[in-house]
């Protein structure tokens, strides 16, 4: 579990974490999602007692992190950024890491195994792609089998088969009973793995909530339309504003007239409908919907 | 957005306890997990070894070039033995590297997030480095200096030369106290790495005080070279003898020596605070 009250990051002018609070519950995978910039990996350095806050707490398993007695059967952290030594081994990163907690061999092989990393173990880290580096990064902040797992951005650079991995790995370590935070800016590969939200804007919480009820709270604004007269409807429909797509099928989606329009159009001009819903969006949608206002860096943008 | 879209979780979950196989963290475990890093490190020997060879390589140059060393009046034992020892003056400048790039080289590539992540009171990681470091350039340096002193003193009595033993006054003093000086070079290293966290910056330091201040300093006239035996190298180098090659006023070996370990000790009350107070 990770509680996160009032926590606010200064550097210098820069205000990275702003009056951040919120819960990480065991037995889930939580999901991080926010805006480049909008202060995930700052949280995540705080949660390790990497940065100190400027003001608020963060708690891992009811413990201040920094002085608790077993860390890495606390948690188990992997960063954004390279945090491997590339003149040593794979091995010999994580055993130096082991060592402290006084982890042995035996464990060491078997995370090495997990990540997929026996053919290079003894193979300097200095060498490694970023999707080796990202297994050997895992593979550390899984050594002490710990209660708590954060992961930045697990899945970059993964090939197919690392992705899934990853999604397992998170599932089975939530089904375990432990406490998953992980961070993504795939949408898609967030909404297969994770049950619950945790969402930032400019360092500000803007949604904490379940996968379901966020995207459910997304307005689509599209409206799925399943009729026999699909081709004539979507004429009659047609107008400014107002777009129509159809895969060939008997469903239209529809954006630009709500709902009640279509079903009031198609009374009036006699065509049978069979289905009239409104279109769920995606958790991408629901993401940008909920983020617009608060994107720190624009995409072509001029300030 | 003003508005939080904030709802609680699901049902409560049972919470089992997971497994977990991670111990408590003590001093002699993060000792370990250093002494696996400094010990897989290339540089460790490289640089180990250059310093060997510097230390014996320079010694046995000069027992075996010139004229033999003569034990006189002006000439002692001890002064014999420490002209032998001047590729100490280069060791401790590979060494010093050594040191810095303990620490530094975490910042450098990012492992230091790892370290503290596992070792989050921090203060265990720096006490590790040191032991460590210490603990493996105080035997290598004394292997040299004792080696170095046999291969010249061999040499010098070869050729002529008086033979000096290491019961001669001050020599086994100076012999120790070279392996002694260079431990406590490195340990300086490791706190200018630790404090500067950028290698570029604490090599240029170490430099600095060790090579450029020492060499400008030796050009300065009399009158304002007062703090000159004060300087580290200066200092520290009196226990082997480094003050009777270039004269000028000394402190003497012990006290030398220990204003050289006062250096070290402020310095590693630096280096404690700021890893202690600041981000990593």
């Amino acid at each position: 579990m990770i509680e996160i009250d009032g926590l606010t990051k200064r550097y210098g002018d820069k205000t990275a974490v702003d009056g951040l609070s919120f819960v990480v519950e065991p037995g889930v995978v939580t999901g991080f999602l926010g805006p480049n910039g909008a202060g995930k990996s700052t949280t995540m350095r705080l949660i390790a007692g990497l940065d100190r806050p400027t003001s608020g707490t963060v708690r891992v398993n009811g413990q201040h992190y920094p002085g608790c007695a077993a860390p890495m059967s606390e948690l188990g952290i992997l960063l954004d950024a390279r945090s491997v030594h590339p003149g040593l081994s794979a091995r010999n990163n994580l055993l130096a890491l082991a060592r402290t907690a006084g982890i042995g061999r035996r464990r060491v092989d078997e995370v090495i195994e997990l990540a997929g990393l026996a053919d290079v173990a003894g193979t300097r880290a200095g060498g490694f792609s970023l999707g080796m580096g990202q297994r050997l990064g895992v593979a550390a902040a899984l050594l002490g089998q710990p209660q708590t797992v954060v992961l930045d951005e697990p899945v970059n650079g993964l090939d197919p088969d690392g992705v899934r991995w990853i999604r397992e790995l998170l599932k089975s370590l939530a089904e375990e009973g432990r406490t998953v935070l992980v961070s993504s800016h795939l949408m898609s590969e967030m909404a297969q793995t994770a049950t619950r939200l945790v969402v930032l804007g400019r360092g500000r919480l803007i949604a904490e909530t379940s996968v379901e009820e966020f995207i459910g709270h997304a307005v689509a604004g599209d409206v799925l339309v399943r009729t026999p007269e699909a081709a004539r409807l979507g004429q009659v429909l047609a107008g400014p504003g107002v777009t129509v797509a159809s895969d060939g099928t008997d469903v239209l989606r529809v954006s630009g007239v709500t709902a009640e329009q279509i079903g009031t159009t198609a009374w009036r001009e006699h065509l049978p409908v069979f289905e009239l819903k409104p279109a769920r969006a995606s958790l991408e949608e629901a993401f940008m919907q909920v983020t617009q206002d608060s994107i720190e860096y624009h995409a072509g943008a001029t300030r | 957005m003003s508005a939080v879209l904030q709802t609680g979780p699901g049902p409560a979950q049972p919470a089992p306890a997971p497994a977990t196989a991670a111990g408590p963290v003590t001093q002699v475990r993060v000792i370990r997990s250093e002494w696996t890093k400094l010990r897989a490190l290339r540089s460790t020997w490289w640089c180990g070894l250059i310093a060997v060879v510097l230390i014996v390589g320079l010694g046995a140059a000069i027992a075996g070039s010139g004229p033999p060393y003569q034990i006189s009046a002006g000439n002692s034992a001890a002064g014999g033995v420490a002209i032998s020892l001047v590729g100490i003056l280069f060791a401790q400048l590979v060494l010093g590297v050594l040191g810095v790039l303990l620490f530094s080289g975490e910042y450098a590539t990012g492992m230091i997030r790892a370290t503290l992540a596992v070792v989050p009171s921090r203060l265990p990681v720096l006490w590790a480095k040191l032991i460590v470091l210490a603990g493996l350039m105080l035997p290598l340096s004394l292997l040299a200096a004792v080696a170095e002193f046999f291969a010249a003193m061999a040499l010098e009595s070869s050729r002529g030369g008086s033979a000096i033993s290491l019961t001669d006054p001050g020599v086994l003093r100076e012999v120790v106290g070279a392996a002694l000086y260079l431990a406590v070079i490195a340990v300086i290293g490791l706190t200018l790495g630790a404090l500067l966290r950028r290698t570029a910056a604490g090599l240029s330091v170490f430099a600095a005080v060790f090579l450029v201040i020492p060499l400008v300093t030796a050009y300065l006239p009399a009158s304002i070279k007062g703090f000159a035996p004060y300087l580290p190298s200066n200092a520290g180098g009196d226990i082997w003898g480094a003050g009777k090659l270039f004269g000028g006023h000394q402190l003497g070996p012990w006290t030398g020596f220990a204003v050289l370990c006062g250096y070290a000790v402020v310095l590693i009350g630096l280096a404690a605070w700021r890893l202690r107070r600041h981000d990593a």
